[in-house]
């Protein structure tokens, strides 16, 4: 069974005016498309295609270059989109709320370690909220690296990323990438980064 | 001293329809400046205060390496495109792409599957090795091939801010049309 392009739950335009209904469009329909078609290929015929995403990530150093790069577009994209939604934004509340406060001080305290993982990631990368044994920590990889990978600095289960690719933002905001790390705390689906923690957690 | 951000040889609009003024005044103007910027802020104090670009791409690392690089990597590409350019090479250029490639069109083919395929940000260079046999390498981010001894000839940025406002996901026609503006009278007089 191969993989498939996951359907957003809201439409392109509404998560405006902080991401850009444009942006969102090909960044969907091409970029992780693309991951999926790529990744798709890249597994047919070498036994691998029944496996979990998450198989794949935790043994990606055996795996070809083609697998880590679009299995880990495929993972990061997916994940990506389920912790956006349009009017989001606000505060974490709850077990998650309490963990952050507890590792990193406060929620603003939170939002700037993360913004600034994702302002020095230099290059293509992503900069993630990972949940690692009982601790929260931030953490960035390269290209569409993900901290679920054998290969990653810091190892965990990420509960929230962010994309810092080009591609994410350079329609609406170009080089000023500060801006569009300010901007996406307005979009962010607490829900589901809760749900995320509350799984990862042990 | 400090490092400069060195004049385009062509107006901003000049490479247009292949390169938009839009992405040019982001790509030189704030991009290649930000790199400028950022290196002379990072440099004081270290031993790379009053270095060459190249002993800086050849020895740094981090950050001071990161600027230092995309400072030299974005004046040679922008000194290699000229507006009405394009074509083909002449005189020994020529007769090393045929040598070292077989033809001009396998030396494109080979040099656009470089730029096309390289996964994430980074450069497709054209390179003479040390036994001055051309050769094509891909480098992730600020790479330069310098560092490994060989000697750039031709370049081509497929950050996705080079080519995003004007070809969005599209990195093979933005590849496919930079062959409009390659000046090879530049890359020829470099090799
Ligand atoms: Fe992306
Ligand atoms: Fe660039």
């Amino acid at each position: 069974m191969a993989f498939e392009l996951p359907k957003l739950q809201y439409a392109y335009d509404s998560l405006e005016p902080h991401i850009d209904s444009k942006t969102m469009e090909i960044h969907h329909t091409k970029h992780h498309a693309a991951y999926v078609n790529n990744l798709n290929n890249a597994l047919a015929g070498t036994g691998n295609e029944n496996k979990k995403l998450e198989d794949l990530m935790a043994s990606i150093s055996s795996l070809p270059a083609a697998v880590r790069n679009n299995g880990g577009g495929h993972y990061n994209h997916s994940l990506f989109w389920e912790i956006m939604k349009p009017n989001g934004g606000g505060n974490p509340t709850g077990d998650l709320a309490d963990a952050i406060n507890r590792y990193f001080g406060s929620y603003d305290k939170l939002k700037e370690t993360l913004s600034n993982a994702g302002l020095t990631r230099f290059g293509s990368g992503w900069a993630w909220l990972v949940v690692k044994g009982s601790e929260l920590v931030v953490t960035s990889t390269p290209n569409q690296d993900n901290p679920l990978m054998d290969v990653a600095d810091v190892k965990g289960t990420p509960i929230l990323g962010i994309d810092v690719w080009e591609h994410a933002y350079y329609l609406k905001y170009q080089n000023r990438r500060n801006e569009y790390l300010s901007a996406i705390w307005n979009v962010l689906n607490w829900e589901e980064i809760s749900r995320r923690f509350k799984l990862a957690i042990h | 001293m400090s490092f400069e951000l060195p004049k385009l040889p062509y107006a901003l609009n000049a490479l247009e329809p292949v390169i938009s003024q839009k992405t040019l005044e982001f790509h030189y103007g704030k991009h290649h400046q930000a790199y400028v910027n950022n290196l002379n802020n990072l440099v004081p104090g270290t031993k790379f205060e009053n270095a060459s670009l190249e002993t800086i791409i050849k020895e740094a690392d981090g950050g001071i390496f990161n600027n230092g690089a995309q400072v030299w990597n974005h004046t040679f590409f922008f000194n290699s495109l000229a507006p009405d350019a394009g074509g083909e090479p002449s005189g020994t250029l020529a007769d090393a792409i045929k040598k070292d490639f077989g033809s001009f069109a396998e030396f494109k083919e080979k040099f656009s599957k470089a730029a096309v395929t390289l996964f994430g940000s980074g450069w497709a260079w054209l390179v003479k090795n040390g036994e001055g046999k051309l050769e094509i390498v891909q480098e992730p981010n600020a790479g330069n091939p310098l560092r490994k001894g060989l000697t750039p000839v031709l370049t081509c940025d497929v950050w996705e801010h080079a080519y995003y406002l004007d070809y969005q996901n599209r990195r093979p026609d933005f590849v496919e049309s930079f062959w409009k503006l390659v000046d090879w009278k530049t890359v020829g007089a470099r090799f």
